[in-house]
């Protein structure tokens, strides 16, 4: 869903009402598909952008292409929805697999469940290391250097590729599709696939093979309405503000 | 039968992080919860005296996984030793604080586990043997209640949201061989921000700015001097380059649970909220009485941030001396 949108819970208590959502590309995605396209420019080779959803999510994919990925693959299938991020990673794992790939780029979360998971299953169920938050990405012979943003600092990490890492904000500013990127885009292909075809047991993806099970989506604890001090000269609201933090809240 | 719980400790050049004492204590209240055994993992080179110190947070078991492969935190070496022991303890729960390592350290150990995870968690209940966790989801704008199916059930928890509780108890100390495995990753540098000061996702107390600063950050960050905190941004002032990516709060950001959130000319949008609305006191200042982000404040003051800040931080030193 897009950031600004209202997300209202279902009548099942456990999903979201989607028919008034604006469904966008996630902003950690546009980063990743951005990167590639710069990997792609300096070094060569193809992108290929890879979804897991619904009709719907193929307009991502059209994005992506009009910003200038070269193909795109869209698992489509009933059965993969509703999954948790490791039935979505198993999935992606299956797609990359019947692909050559050199570097796989992946949202750090998505803002939806905020998982912040399906990069790295990813690579565990490929068997590549992986490379998570990254700010900056460097591809060297062979390799691959990335600064990864971590509390109060960057590290600095190589991994041989083939590997794969999550985007971080700073990696870049990625453009937006051209309208020339948009006309061709049409003419690019989207392979479409379903999970028979990728050789899954339907079992272990999509809702049935969810281990995340969300029993209620409940609105967050609301806050009592805001106190407002009365601002008459900044010292007094000032004195009161810390007044009340001090004896009241006990906070300072 | 799995039971009990494991909890991971994260520690940084030979030192706690703050969020190991709240996954051990939370380890122990979940352990009771479940009336199993707590087993506490400590990772890292020469972390003997680490050990030691987190024994007073109610382990029944320390597990100390000492060599020189597992000196800076990698992704492979430390899924490859975690995953090495599991086994042995064969925990109902695996627990980890959800930092930049603990999530990624998570995210890759419950793959290798084909294990629920659930990550980035506020709260963590036990009733009748069933841990339910809490997580925000869509950026905070609703909040999920979840179980975990099959086990291991890996949960990582928030930063700076889970009560910190010393419990007394004897435990035994295990130093099994570690087995880094195959380790493709390598630490190539270590590029740190200046030390001294108070780190963002571990702040009990956070001044954030916003566009109304106009990139004069000065009269902020005396006051989180004052209150020992750590200064916040919003994604505009890291925009307009006045602070570094890594301050900015927010959706597409960092998520900070502090104590004290205290807004400065920020309007309140809602991919700001989104990385602090589990603030436990928000305070907004913003010359606009209309401004957003005072619906979700719990104190606000309407005026000028470079007129409230100094008069603010004069308040504090007060009270201090
Ligand atoms: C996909 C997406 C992701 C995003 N992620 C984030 C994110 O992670 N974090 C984030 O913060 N934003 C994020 N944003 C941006 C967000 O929508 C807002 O644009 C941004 O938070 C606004 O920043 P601000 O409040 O500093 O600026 P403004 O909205 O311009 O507000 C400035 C405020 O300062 C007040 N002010 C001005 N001067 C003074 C003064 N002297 N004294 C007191 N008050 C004053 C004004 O009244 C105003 O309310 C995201 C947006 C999108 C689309
Ligand atoms: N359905 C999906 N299709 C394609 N990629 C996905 C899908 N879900 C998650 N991802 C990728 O995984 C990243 C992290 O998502 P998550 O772990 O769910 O927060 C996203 O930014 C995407 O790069």
């Amino acid at each position: 869903p897009d950031t600004e949108s209202l997300v209202q819970i279902a009548g099942d208590g456990k999903s979201i009402k989607k028919d008034d959502i604006k469904w966008v590309m996630n902003p950690y995605d546009e980063l990743a598909v951005e990167e590639a396209l710069r990997i792609k420019e300096a070094k060569g080779g193809s992108v290929t952008v890879v979804a897991v959803g619904p009709q719907k999510a193929q307009e991502t994919l059209r994005t992506a292409l009009a910003m200038g990925a070269d193909k795109g693959v869209h698992v489509n299938d009933p059965v993969a929805e509703g999954g948790d991020a490791l039935a979505t990673a198993k999935i992606l794992a299956a797609v990359v697999k019947g692909l050559p790939f050199d570097l796989i780029i992946c949202g750090q979360r998505a803002v939806d469940e905020d998982n912040y998971q399906v990069g790295a299953a990813v690579a565990e169920f490929l068997g590549i290391p992986h490379i998570s938050i990254v700010a900056k990405a460097e591809v060297l012979d062979g390799r691959i250097r990335c600064h990864r943003t971590v509390e109060g600092g960057t590290v600095v990490v190589e991994a041989p590729l083939p590997a794969l890492f999550t985007t971080q904000r700073g990696l870049n500013e990625p453009r937006y599709a051209s309208l020339p990127g948009i006309m061709k885009a049409k003419k690019k292909p989207i392979e479409v696939k379903t999970i028979a075809a990728l050789g899954l047991d339907p079992a272990t993806v999509g809702a049935a093979g969810r281990k995340l099970i969300i029993q209620a989506l409940r609105l967050p604890p609301e806050r009592k309405a805001v106190r407002m001090i009365p601002a008459d000269t900044p010292a007094a609201a000032a004195e009161e503000l810390v007044r009340i933090l001090h004896t009241e809240v006990k906070l300072i | 039968m799995a039971k009990g719980v494991l909890a991971i400790t994260e520690q940084r050049d030979g030192k706690f992080r703050k969020v190991a004492y709240e996954v051990v204590s939370e380890g122990r209240r979940i352990a009771d919860g479940l009336a199993g055994p707590l087993t506490v993992v400590v990772m890292g080179n020469a972390v003997d005296a680490l050990a030691e110190e987190i024994k007073a947070f109610g382990a029944d078991k320390l597990l100390v996984l000492d060599d020189p492969a597992l000196a800076d935190y990698r992704t492979d070496a430390y899924t490859n030793a975690l995953a090495a022991c599991l086994p042995a303890v064969d925990p109902a729960v695996v627990l980890l604080g959800a930092t930049a390592q603990g999530k990624d350290l998570a995210a890759r150990l419950a793959a290798r586990l084909n294990a629920g995870l659930a990550m980035d968690c506020t709260a963590v209940k036990v009733a009748a043997g069933t841990v339910t966790c809490t997580r925000p989801m869509f950026g905070g704008k609703l909040f999920a209640d979840v179980t975990i199916q099959g086990t291991p059930q890996v949960i990582a928890v928030r930063p700076n949201v889970m009560a910190i509780q010393r419990v007394a108890r004897e435990a035994a100390v295990e130093k099994p061989a570690v087995q880094p495995g195959e380790v493709k990753t390598s630490v190539v540098e270590n590029l740190m921000d200046a030390g001294g000061k108070v780190e963002l996702t571990e702040a009990e107390v956070i001044v954030s700015g916003g566009r109304g600063t106009g990139g004069n950050f000065q009269p902020l960050e005396a006051l989180a001097v004052a209150l020992g905190g750590a200064v916040g941004a919003s994604r505009s002032a890291v925009d307009e380059g006045w602070r570094k990516h890594g301050d900015q709060v927010g959706q597409t950001g960092r998520v900070v649970s502090p104590a004290l959130y205290i807004a400065c000319g920020i309007s309140g949008a809602i991919q700001h909220l989104a990385g602090m609305s589990t603030s436990k006191v928000i305070v907004a200042l913003n010359k606009d009485p209309e401004a957003p982000i005072f619906a979700k404040a719990d104190y606000g003051i309407v005026g000028d941030i470079f007129q409230l800040l100094p008069a603010i931080t004069a308040a504090v030193q007060k009270i201090k001396s």
